[in-house]
């Protein structure tokens, strides 16, 4: 516990000690606020959905950006060589750097509140489906995490853990929508890639309902990514 | 303290370590000496656990490297080559956030990181961040680093390597003062480095031990005899003759002729007290000497004859 604390707060001091923290939740921040406003007033709508609908698209550019210079930076240096003799499990690191990384997505989304309160005060929006579209979003933007943390055990170059990641996550994400589910022939096939895809479960979670096959679905996959850092890790000590 | 045997490592059809095996004792100061890429990197990466090993074993206060690897690393301090550091963290938050993953108890972190400071001269820079330091003042904080937990066992990979020569010094200094109480390893290419500080010496060349011992050990062994330089006036053939009639000499060599000036230098049997005889040989004879000195055999060449053929190699790629 010790040691993931420690990690955690090394990872997450560095965000913040670098211009990165502020340039991702500036741009992040703008962004997805144009995107949502200029439908807003056009729907003429008291919700939300505009601005939970973009965000599969924005995590896909924004997410990995956060977790490629997790492990790639530490090879580059050469800092992961001191870091993997501390006295420390591999899984700890794992997962200190995975905390960092969602506390600085988790202070990002809190700052999106001021959207909420906007539509409030315009309208009476319905509660439930904000309230779950923001657990949703901290769940997605989760398994985004893991992806691109894996991603970036792969390689020692930033650029290409960022690109790799997005690919993961491009993948994963449209493996569950219509337009690819329509064209496999198989039935069975369809709706387990429907079940697979990253998007799939926001979407059900954003009518309101959190439902455990929901939960279940994001858990082992965040669950999954991060076994498979901490054995990528592993491996790197084979040489 | 630290047990390895048979230890073999290959990065794919190159082997790196080639059954190596040595033990340390406490209280040793163990230098690793060879050429570049001899192997000496991965045999410290695998003793400090951030490599694993293809065979062999290896124990460190014995808890087994692979098998009790966290039990390991609590006892190593790990100073890896140039010394990698956060370039974003300030000085003393990256020692803060060591000695926190290090286990030392909150109560003693701060008189802890205040002791490094010291020992490794880091006061006028404790503002600053990583980045900022130069690579005598990183190189310290690597140190600083690796010493925070008070290791019984320091492992450092070419300390002094991009440092100018105060710096060298300095850490050199610091190695033979932690030396006294703690288990070095270091390892280095420099050969005056290992006869400074160390109390023994490992030659690595290709992967392999292929020397081991005190530096005046390994410097004896080096060649079976003594070497003599003279300055003689005198009769060049006489002289010849002369020495050519004494049984202790194994060869000599006419180096050098100026105003009738001869200077030899000559190979003699180990343990014949050379000198002494040739001051004789002089005197008897009446010239005149101007100069007569023993060639102390040196680490340098044992380095060369032990790992020569490999230096050759890479000349001739």
């Amino acid at each position: 516990m010790n040691n993931i604390a420690a990690i955690f707060k090394k990872e997450f001091r560095s965000y913040f000690n670098s211009p990165i923290a502020y340039i991702f939740i500036t741009f992040f921040l703008a962004l997805s606020s144009w995107l949502f406003l200029q439908g807003f007033f056009l729907s003429r709508q008291a919700d939300m959905r505009g601005f939970f609908s973009v965000m599969p698209w924005m995590y896909l550019f924004f997410v990995p950006a956060v977790t490629m210079k997790l492990w790639a930076e530490e090879r580059k240096l050469g800092t992961v060589e001191i870091l993997m003799t501390l006295p420390i499990k591999d899984f700890e690191v794992v997962l200190g750097k995975f905390l960092a990384s969602f506390a600085l997505l988790g202070v990002t989304i809190l700052l999106s509140f001021s959207l909420p309160i906007a539509v409030a005060s315009l309208g009476d929006p319905d509660g439930g489906p904000i309230v779950g579209g923001y657990i949703g979003l901290l769940l997605m933007g989760a398994a985004y995490l893991s992806i691109g943390l894996f991603a970036s055990t792969l390689t020692e170059n930033q650029i290409i853990g960022f690109i790799v990641g997005i690919g993961l996550c491009f993948v994963l994400l449209i493996i569950g929508q219509e337009f690819v589910l329509f064209r496999i022939p198989s039935p069975w096939l369809a709706s387990f890639f429907r079940y697979l895809g990253l998007g799939t479960h926001f979407s059900s979670i954003l009518r309101g309902v959190i439902d455990s096959r929901d939960l279940i679905y994001y858990f082992s996959l965040i669950g999954f990514f991060l076994y498979l850092s901490t054995l990528r890790v592993q491996m790197q000590k084979v040489g | 303290m630290i047990e390895v045997k048979n230890l073999t490592k290959r990065y794919g059809p190159t082997v790196a370590v080639d059954n190596v095996s040595f033990n340390a004792k406490a209280g040793e100061v163990l230098g690793f000496l060879g050429p570049n890429g001899a192997g000496k990197t991965t045999t410290m990466r695998v003793l400090t656990c951030y490599l694993s090993a293809d065979e062999g074993n290896a124990t460190v206060d014995g808890y087994d490297v692979f098998d009790q690897s966290v039990e390991v690393r609590k006892r190593i301090g790990y100073l890896p080559e140039s010394a990698p550091l956060y370039l974003d963290m300030g000085v003393i938050d990256y020692l803060k956030f060591i000695a926190q993953v290090r286990d030392i108890p909150k109560s003693q972190r701060q008189q802890r990181t205040k002791e490094v400071i010291d020992i490794c001269g880091l006061e006028s820079v404790i503002q600053k961040d990583v980045g900022e330091l130069s690579k005598g003042f990183r190189q310290r904080l690597g140190l600083a680093q690796s010493l925070i937990h008070n290791p019984p066992i320091l492992i450092m990979d070419e300390p002094t390597s991009g440092l100018d020569p105060n710096q060298i010094i300095e850490i050199r200094n610091l190695i033979k003062e932690i030396g006294k109480e703690k288990m070095i390893i270091f390892s280095t290419h420099i050969l005056p480095e290992v006869s400074a500080t160390c109390s023994r010496i490992l030659i690595i060349n290709n992967g392999k031990i292929v020397a081991n011992g005190s530096p005046e050990s390994l410097a004896e062994r080096a060649k079976g005899g003594e070497v003599v330089d003279i300055t003689i006036r005198g009769p060049a053939e006489k002289i010849e003759s002369k020495l050519q009639g004494l049984n202790f000499v194994n060869e000599f060599d006419c180096v050098n002729t100026v105003d009738g000036l001869l200077s030899y230098r000559i190979a003699s049997e180990k343990g014949t007290n050379a000198a002494e005889e040739l001051f004789q040989l002089v005197v008897q004879n009446g010239w005149s000497l101007t100069e007569l000195r023993q060639e102390s055999v040196s680490l340098e060449d044992v380095f060369r004859e032990l790992t020569g053929e490999s230096v050759n190699k890479e000349v001739a790629a």
